[in-house]
C-alpha cells in the first residue's frame, strides 16, 4: 500500500460550485482507480509567489491518498493535464518519514479545528 | 627598530571572528522530513533574492541540505516559494 500526496491549484475565475464540483471530480478519479483518500484540505484562496497564466491567485487544494500501485498516478495526472480549470498540479509519494510527519500533521490540525 | 614595528596600535582590538562550530539544525533536533507546503520554515534557507542558501553558511550535513534543496524546488513549482525575488523576507 503505497501512501501519496497531492496538490493542485485552481483558476481564481471559479464560482463556488465549479470549485466544489472540480474537488469531487479529481476525489472521484482516487476512488474510481482503487484510490483511498486519507485527508483532504482546502487552503483556499492564497497568493501566488509569481504570476502564473497571468494570474497571480489561487484555490489551493491538497489531497492525502493511499493506492495499492502506481497506475493510479498516470491516470489521475492525465485527469489533471485534460482539465484546463487547474494550473499547476503535484503529486508525490510519501517515504516513511512524510507518512511520519504527514500523521502528526493531521493530529495537530484536528487538534487545532476543535 | 623593535619598537617601531609596535608602533601601528589599533583603537579597538582587531575582532578576530571566533570559529562557531556549526551544527547540522536537522540533526540536533531530530527533524526528518522537511516539508515543501510550510514557506515560513524553508525562507529560513533562502536569502534575500530568494536563492538555496550554501551548506557552508547553514552547516547542515549533505543529506538534509538535498531534503531542503528538493523540498524549495517543489514549493518553488508550487508558487509557494518565488523563484526570484528581491528583498523577501
Amino acid at each position: 500500500m503505497n501512501y501519496y500526496e497531492t496538490v493542485f491549484i485552481a483558476t481564481p475565475v471559479l464560482s463556488d460550485t465549479q470549485l466544489k464540483e472540480l474537488v469531487g471530480k479529481f476525489q472521484g478519479v482516487i476512488t474510481e482507480n482503487g484510490g483511498q483518500i486519507i485527508n483532504e484540505e482546502d487552503w483556499g484562496l492564497k497568493k501566488l509567489a509569481y504570476p502564473i497564466q497571468k494570474k497571480t491567485t489561487g484555490f489551493y487544494f491538497f489531497i492525502e491518498f493511499s493506492a495499492p500501485d502506481g497506475k493510479i498516478i498516470e491516470t489521475l495526472e492525465t485527469q489533471y493535464r485534460r482539465d484546463e480549470r487547474v494550473i499547476r498540479f503535484l503529486t508525490m509519494k510519501q517515504d516513511k518519514y512524510a507518512q511520519e510527519y504527514a500523521v502528526k500533521r493531521r493530529n495537530k490540525n484536528a487538534k487545532k479545528e476543535e | 627598530m623593535a619598537n617601531n614595528n609596535s608602533e601601528i596600535r589599533y583603537l579597538n582590538p582587531v575582532s578576530v571572528d571566533v570559529k562557531k562550530k556549526k551544527y547540522c539544525r536537522f540533526k540536533k533536533s531530530g527533524i526528518k522530513y522537511v516539508d515543501y507546503k510550510d514557506g515560513e520554515f524553508l525562507k529560513k534557507f533562502l536569502n534575500e533574492q530568494g536563492k538555496i542558501l550554501p551548506r557552508r553558511l547553514t552547516g547542515t550535513s549533505q543529506k538534509f541540505q538535498k531534503k531542503v534543496s528538493q523540498a524549495v524546488k517543489r514549493a518553488r513549482h508550487l508558487a509557494i516559494l518565488p523563484f526570484v525575488t528581491d528583498l523577501m523576507k
